[in-house]
């Protein structure tokens, strides 16, 4: 994986000086909240409910062991106990002292880490496939693209005060695993006819009050123009996005207002003027950055069908994890293996100090050292031989972190809500709470089959609600808790925004609803080969309709 | 009825005015029955947000409840008490214990 170079570390510590002075300076009072508020969040500092939060990046989901133990050393030292994993790769911590707060950053520069640019009008951390270097699908590896626009856009003075937030996700499989039709900038990465690398671009994706697919401006951008057609892009979108109003400033809005074909004229005139100049990538370069994300030697480990398919007589709890949690890897010999972050009953993304360390182990014993954040809020082992799986398995099974339900009901997204965080209108964490036990049992979620549940607490729609095949959006009505239901949302690479269904529900009634949607796919579909958004796209809403609001016009 | 809240600065913890300072937990905050009250909580709170002493300072809405001064809203409520679903966390913990 990426190493920082001396550039990077001086950056990086050079960043932990000037913030911690900031930090003095605040707690003694030289200077104001006013004056303060932009530099903390400039450093990820975050005022919640009940105290600071601190978002750190987790660059395109990367991480080393030692740097998740590092995570679990500063849940343990500094906070209380655990760490919640995020729906942009990230960690964050709820309960920082602000005074404590540059002895966090230096122990994460100690291992290659920060939190810069995790909050504020700036472009974030670029996401990217959790499964990136050991997909069997992927044309080539996402991530050194992502850690050429992370060098690029580290406080680009140009970018540091755009109108809004900026998000860039990439992919480099046609599945869709990093939501890029969600994002400002969506990069596929693909090959053309001769066989070169490049992207599809889709620009003015997003979720929020106002979701928007993204639309895509152009089918093959060679990989070497990377940087001078993203400065294109942000140079359109800084001059013309809205600044008037917080609520129409993303470059969804200018996208939108300015139509598709205008705002892709504007960039590709823009472009003209950068393409042959200094932001052209020397292949030397893109090849250099690609080194640090050569894929470990994965040697032949042949044993581990026959080792598979013993344990797998042995134990059912292993069967189902294998059946549910680990997918193909690009090597025959080898997996990838998800982590459920989304226990029965759990807070879905959270992980104690302790797990973290375990996973940690985990990763340095059976995976290269190597683990992801997904977007979807577990932890994934990208590179673990089969022959290994039963040991990683037992392993998991001793932290509690071997739930097999990935990308089942209970594989749940959800943001903090109002349980922290200072923006939710509502809860959403109990809600993904009582739906997980509801549908406890494997069984009853293996026969439903593949179903992304996503919730929010408030209509800036961290929870993806809006993408999720069931979204429940939580909102405040008359002093308490109401909570809307969309369907047919979708964030792969046929993304699509979920519909409302209907007047919402209470917070005693949102269970018993989902579970009437349930019903209602198992009774319509085809065949259970007929994922539940697929019945949704041939049936549409009105089955569902009636199943949940059918009595009431009767009644009335 | 209203009370005065703020988090403070140094750890960000939710604090009450209460009793000429400002308490961790909100049941012996001071209440505001009238314009009057309401200004000079205002005051106490803007005159600590300029000491750098709190931050986020908001006059909220709360009941007295069995002698217990209690948050209406239910976001005041999960501030006082912690989150939900944690009842080791948060203001909740130490009264438990």
């Amino acid at each position: 994986m990426y190493r920082y170079d001396e550039f990077d570390h001086d950056f990086v510590q050079a960043r932990v000086a000037e913030f911690s002075d900031q930090v003095q300076r605040r707690l003694s009072g030289e200077i104001s909240e006013d004056q303060f508020r932009p530099l903390r969040l400039m450093n990820g500092v975050y005022l919640q409910l009940h105290a600071y939060m601190l978002r750190i990046a987790v660059p395109y989901g990367t991480l080393n062991s030692k740097q998740v133990r590092m995570l679990g050393h500063i849940a343990r030292k500094y906070d209380k106990g655990y760490g919640h994993f995020t729906t942009r790769q990230n960690i964050q911590f709820n309960w920082p002292a602000l005074s404590d707060i540059p002895a966090i950053l230096a122990d994460l520069a100690s291992v290659e880490m920060h939190a810069i640019q995790t909050s504020g009008n700036c472009i974030r951390n670029v996401t990217a496939d959790h499964f990136a270097g050991a997909a069997a699908d992927e044309v080539a590896d996402p991530r050194p693209y992502a850690e050429i626009l992370r060098q690029w856009s580290s406080v680009h003075p140009e970018f540091s005060f755009l109108p809004r937030k900026f998000k860039i996700a990439v992919t480099g499989a046609e599945r869709d695993r990093a939501a890029i039709q969600t994002h400002d900038i969506g990069l596929h990465l693909k090959k053309n006819a001769a066989g070169e690398l490049g992207f599809a671009v889709y620009i003015g994706g997003g979720q929020g009050r106002t979701p928007m697919v993204a639309r895509k401006i152009r089918d093959f951008l060679p990989e070497a123009d990377l940087l001078s057609y993203c400065t294109a892009i942000l140079r359109v979108y800084n001059l013309y996005g809205r600044r008037d109003n917080k609520y129409k400033a993303r470059i969804k809005i200018l996208v939108h207002e300015t139509g598709v074909e205008e705002i892709t004229r504007q960039v590709e005139a823009e472009w003209q003027e950068l393409k042959d100049a200094e932001l052209k990538l020397p292949d030397a370069d893109i090849r250099a950055i690609e080194a640090y994300f050569a894929p470990p030697a994965l040697g032949d480990r042949p044993e581990g069908d026959q080792a598979v398919k013993l344990a797998r007589l042995g134990s059912k709890g292993f069967s189902d994890w294998l059946d549910q949690n680990v997918v193909t890897h690009r090597h025959p010999d080898y997996a990838a293996v998800t982590i459920s972050l989304k226990g029965i009953g759990e807070v879905p993304g959270d992980a104690t100090d302790s797990q973290m360390e375990a996973v940690a182990d985990i990763a340095a014993k059976y995976a290269f050292d190597e683990l992801r954040v997904s977007h979807e809020q577990n932890l994934i082992l990208p590179h673990v031989a089969r022959a290994d799986l039963k040991a990683v398995y037992d392993s998991l099974v001793d932290i509690e972190l071997a739930t097999a339900n990935s990308n089942l009901i209970s594989d749940i997204i959800s943001c903090p809500g109002l349980d922290y965080c200072a923006l939710a209108t509502a809860r959403s964490i109990p809600i993904a709470q009582e739906i997980s036990l509801r549908f406890a049992s494997l069984e009853r979620q293996r026969e439903i089959g593949e179903l992304k549940l996503k919730i929010s607490g408030c209509i800036n729609a961290c929870g993806h609600h809006h993408v999720g095949h069931i979204g429940i959006l939580g909102v405040e009505k008359k002093g308490s808790e109401l909570y809307q239901v969309t369907l047919g949302g979708s964030a792969d690479e046929n993304t699509s925004v979920g519909e409302i269904i209907g007047r919402g529900f209470s917070s005693e009634e949102i269970t018993d609803a989902i579970e009437q949607i349930v019903d209602t796919y198992l009774g319509l579909r085809l065949n259970p080969q007929e994922k539940f958004i697929d019945a949704y796209r041939r049936v549409g809403p009105a089955p569902f309709k009636e199943a949940l609001y059918a009595g009431e016009a009767k009644a009335a | 009825m209203k009370i005065l809240t703020a988090n403070r600065l140094s750890d960000g913890i939710a604090v009450w005015y209460a009793d000429g300072g400002w308490a961790e937990t909100v049941g012996q905050a001071d209440l505001a029955h009238d314009k009057a009250a309401e200004d000079r909580l205002e005051a106490i709170g803007a005159k600590a947000y300029a000491n750098n002493e709190v931050v986020d300072v908001n006059l909220i809405d709360a009941e007295v409840v069995d002698g217990v001064v209690e948050p209406v809203r239910l976001r005041e409520k999960i501030r006082a008490a912690g989150p939900t679903i944690r009842n080791d966390l948060g203001k909740q913990a130490a009264q438990a214990a």
